[in-house]
């Protein structure tokens, strides 16, 4: 992974376009969040190889980034974004990391499913 | 003492910090270990430092770490049950039951150690620990193994009391430490990485003790 390039995320939404794409999407606190602070509340979601197909797509932000995806009938939205993997070329890898390089959230995009 | 011994825990990772010194020693002593491994821990957050995996390389990053843990405390067998991070509590219990029944039928062990369920943290540790107390639960009083179980949640001795089971492991460190370092994406530990860690005092006393609960089954 490495720190997103966004003008490289920009030209990698727009081919995907109109596709039918699987997606997979998340947001974690931590399994042990709860459990080492118990000041904190413990929410995570993810969803693992929905399709959808998106209108139109975008990057913004200054980084973190957010990238929101315009569907038929509704949206995709993720903040926090901060890694990409630049050697992918056929599917769209995306997620952040917090200061010590764990992952709080993600969102990848592919014509396969993940 | 126990020649068969059966591991069932849901993450490449859970036997390094509150096993694997048990198992090298249990291997030492001649022991069999086979090790049911029940997802691959796909959905961890820790990629590395760098971050160097991702959500998409993570699970066969972690494969191989689970293998080379799994060689540096002398595990026999190794099987890979194919289930899904964070999915075992609400699993097909048939499907669920039944693999762990399948291995328990084949492997006949003298003991199985897992997590304490309720009492685990994480809720595929719970999920897992239950799953392997119906099973046991469902064979005859006279065939079943003792179910060791670990337990870390918060004051856990309140209600389920002392481990019935400690095992010094001291001897064992250099084995354990190989065991967690295997898990790089996982783990960064300061002070583990240096040549004879395993001979500090400190990590002796972190590490040296392993404990256990005997599941009581109804």
């Amino acid at each position: 992974m490495q720190p997103i390039d966004i003008t490289d995320i920009q030209r990698r939404l727009d081919a995907l376009v109109g596709q039918e794409l699987y997606i997979h999407m998340e947001m974690t606190m931590g399994a042990y969040s709860a459990h080492h602070d118990t000041t904190k509340h413990p929410a995570a979601n993810f969803i693992s190889n929905a399709k959808i197909r998106f209108t139109h797509g975008s990057i913004s932000g200054v980084g973190p980034y957010r990238v929101g995806l315009k569907l038929e009938k509704g949206w995709v939205y993720t903040e926090g974004l901060t890694h990409y993997d630049g050697g992918e070329e056929e599917r769209l890898i995306m997620a952040g990391h917090d200061s010590s390089g764990k992952l709080v959230v993600s969102l990848l995009l592919g014509r396969e499913p993940f | 003492m126990h020649k068969r011994i059966l591991v069932v825990l849901p993450h490449p990772d859970d036997e390094c910090f509150g096993l694997s010194g048990t198992l090298a020693k249990s291997i030492a002593e001649g022991a069999t270990v086979t090790y049911a491994c029940l997802t691959l821990g796909q959905m961890g957050r820790n990629m590395g430092g760098e971050p160097y995996a991702s959500r998409v390389t993570l699970p066969s990053v972690r494969k191989v770490e689970l293998e080379k843990s799994c060689q540096a405390i002398g595990i026999q067998d190794l099987r890979l049950l194919g289930f899904h991070d964070k999915t075992i509590e609400f699993e097909d219990r048939t499907l669920l039951d039944g693999k762990i029944e399948e291995i328990v039928q084949e492997v006949r062990p003298d003991v199985i150690y897992t997590f304490y369920p309720g009492y685990a943290v994480h809720a595929d540790h719970d999920a897992t620990g239950e799953a392997v107390v119906r099973v046991v639960g469902r064979m005859p009083r006279e065939d079943r193994p003792p179910v060791r179980c670990m337990a870390f949640s918060r004051d856990h001795e309140k209600d389920i009391g002392q481990p019935d089971v400690k095992v010094d492991v001291s001897g064992y460190l250099k084995q354990k430490i190989a065991s967690v370092l295997s898990h790089r994406t996982q783990f960064q530990v300061p002070g583990l990485d240096a040549e004879n860690s395993h001979k500090s005092k400190e990590v002796q006393e972190r590490f040296g003790t392993e404990r256990f609960w005997t599941y009581k089954i109804k």
